[in-house]
């Protein structure tokens, strides 16, 4: 297997604080891979390097064989490639939920309306919202509007796609239709980086768990070994804190 | 320590001597009612009505300003106003844009002219391109005077205005929404097209709305760069009257036409932002 994603050495900084300090990984292609760890670690600036919604300020992600941090790349064509999806959603609230994944693939693949719309029904169809393609975001649930998120990004045909903690602002009862949504996409063979919380959901659906905290890959490899069996000392003391959060030590 | 400072706070402090909240509630809004009632007293017992009546609605002083109140007047009048919002509207545009701009010198060029503009008062800039530009640039002409140059000169000064507008509104767009756009892989300048500026100008169509209000009240201006009597809005037929009938009742009538306009528009501004607000 190819690799799809391939981050090497990748710094990040914002002024004096260094956030990310070196990460090496590899993401095959039909590949999922949850990327856990305390907040502040890095994990989501590293997605974000990924389609450089953040300029790393060293070392290569390389694409299918693109290197997008190359000074000549097409930035635009290249994002294309890597489908996002925000944990705040960011639907476009003033166009409806046809026209919100609609719109990106007329006005840059240049695909006319027919075309367009069949896609969209598709894939909202797909991801269940099928009957809300005529409402406006505000009218949708947070687990819908998601599901409608991530039928935006799929209609663009990626490659690989992005979560940046897609589940993080839901109300808990909504959380499961999302997940639903991803553990599909992941059956169907959609390579996947999901920075992610739900600790349940990285165990049964990554191929590699990849924990971060400071800005280090401290501990990667099968979820099972890094969730079920984690060797490192600050790895058992996150998933201590995350798994069983009400029999800690005060001390802790 | 704690214990002498709860006793401040107490409900019993200050002893039987001061007024619960309730009363000094009460008592302060029947002071400032008696204030009011007093000051009216004073105003009914001091002016001699007759005279007012004589000086400000002797409507028959005011019977020559019709129909060219609304035929020229009030025409002239939204003509100045309107074409020179237009042109604010599209300057005040590209010059937030370019204020927002990466481009470095875009953004100094925008800054420079937008605290000109704002600086110097709309007559100033009237009377410069009225009277200035024609004699430094030889054989400048402004073929639709006075219309144009009244266009140009207040449109000129609202472009500062709406460029700050539009920049606040671009601003207010959450961040996410051009990350969207661009993780869909559009370009910084689609995703401002198609994303950021419908959110951005929709925000700030109230602020924009009373910018319209003000450049009705500003084309009043126009007066000072000689106007013909077809030229003539609301001010000028209204102080021309008054003076040929040497009575005050021309201008009620020139402004109470302007409150024809103008009130409707601030309803309106109103029923937008409570509907903005309702949709947040």
């Amino acid at each position: 297997m190819s690799n799809a994603v391939e981050i090497v050495d990748l710094h990040k900084s914002f002024g004096e604080l260094q956030v990310l300090k070196g990460i090496n990984a590899s993401v095959k292609t039909g590949e999922v891979i949850c990327i856990i760890g305390p907040s502040g670690s890095g994990k989501s600036t590293l997605l974000r390097c990924v389609n450089l919604l953040e300029q790393p300020n060293a070392g290569q992600v390389i694409v299918h064989g693109v290197d997008l941090t190359h000074r000549d790349v097409d930035i635009d064509a290249a994002r294309r490639r890597l489908g996002m999806v925000f944990q705040s959603f960011n639907l476009f609230p003033h166009l409806s939920v046809l026209d919100n994944v609609t719109i990106s693939q007329r006005k840059v693949l240049g695909r006319g309306r027919a075309e367009a719309e069949k896609i969209a029904r598709n894939n909202l169809e797909k991801v269940g919202v099928g009957e809300k393609a005529r409402a406006f975001p505000a009218q949708l649930s947070g687990g819908q509007q998601q599901r409608v998120a991530i039928a935006r990004a799929l209609s663009m045909d990626p490659q690989v796609m992005l979560f940046d903690e897609p589940t993080s602002a839901l109300d808990p009862e909504l959380v499961g239709e999302v997940l639903t949504v991803m553990r599909q996409l992941a059956d169907e063979g959609m390579t996947m980086l999901v920075v992610t919380h739900e600790m349940q959901f990285a165990k049964e659906v990554a191929d590699k768990v990849l924990f971060m905290d400071g800005g280090y890959v401290i501990e990667q490899g099968p979820a099972a070994q890094v969730i079920g069996a984690p060797q490192h000392e600050r790895t058992k003391t996150f998933l201590r804190r995350v798994l069983d959060p009400t029999h800690l030590d005060v001390t802790e | 320590m704690a214990d002498s400072s709860t006793t401040l706070a107490g409900p019993a402090s200050g002893g039987a001597r001061k007024l619960s909240p309730r009363k000094r509630r009460q008592l302060s809004l029947a002071a400032q009612s008696l204030v009011l009632v007093a000051l009216l007293a004073i105003l009914i017992l001091t002016v001699d009505g007759s005279k007012i009546q004589k000086s400000f609605f002797d409507f028959k002083a005011a019977q020559n300003m019709f129909p060219a109140l609304f035929t020229v007047a009030l025409k002239n009048t939204i003509i100045y106003a309107v074409s020179a919002y237009v042109l604010g509207f599209v300057l005040g545009l590209i010059l937030a844009l370019m204020r927002l701009s990466s481009f470095a010198p875009y953004r100094w060029i925008s800054l420079a002219y937008i605290e000109i503009f704002r600086g110097l008062p709309a007559l100033l800039v009237l009377m410069i391109i009225g009277f200035g530009l024609p004699i430094a640039f030889d054989g400048l002409q402004f073929p639709l005077d006075p219309y144009d140059k009244v266009a140009i000169g207040l449109g000129l000064v609202a472009a500062a205005y709406m460029a700050e507008t539009f920049r606040a509104g671009v601003q207010a767009v959450p961040p996410g929404q051009l990350e969207a756009a661009r993780s869909l892989g559009m370009s910084h300048s689609r995703a401002m097209f198609s994303i950021v500026l419908p959110q951005a100008v929709r925000l700030v169509i109230p602020p924009l709305t009373n910018e319209l209000i003000v450049l009705f009240k500003d084309s009043s201006l126009v007066s000072v760069i000689g106007i013909t009597l077809a030229g003539r809005e609301l001010t000028k037929l209204g102080s021309d009257e008054a003076i040929k009938v040497a009575n005050s009742t021309p201008f009620v009538v020139a402004g109470a036409t302007y409150l024809l306009i103008t009130i409707p528009l601030g309803i309106l501004v109103r029923r937008l932002e409570a509907k903005q607000r309702k949709s947040r």
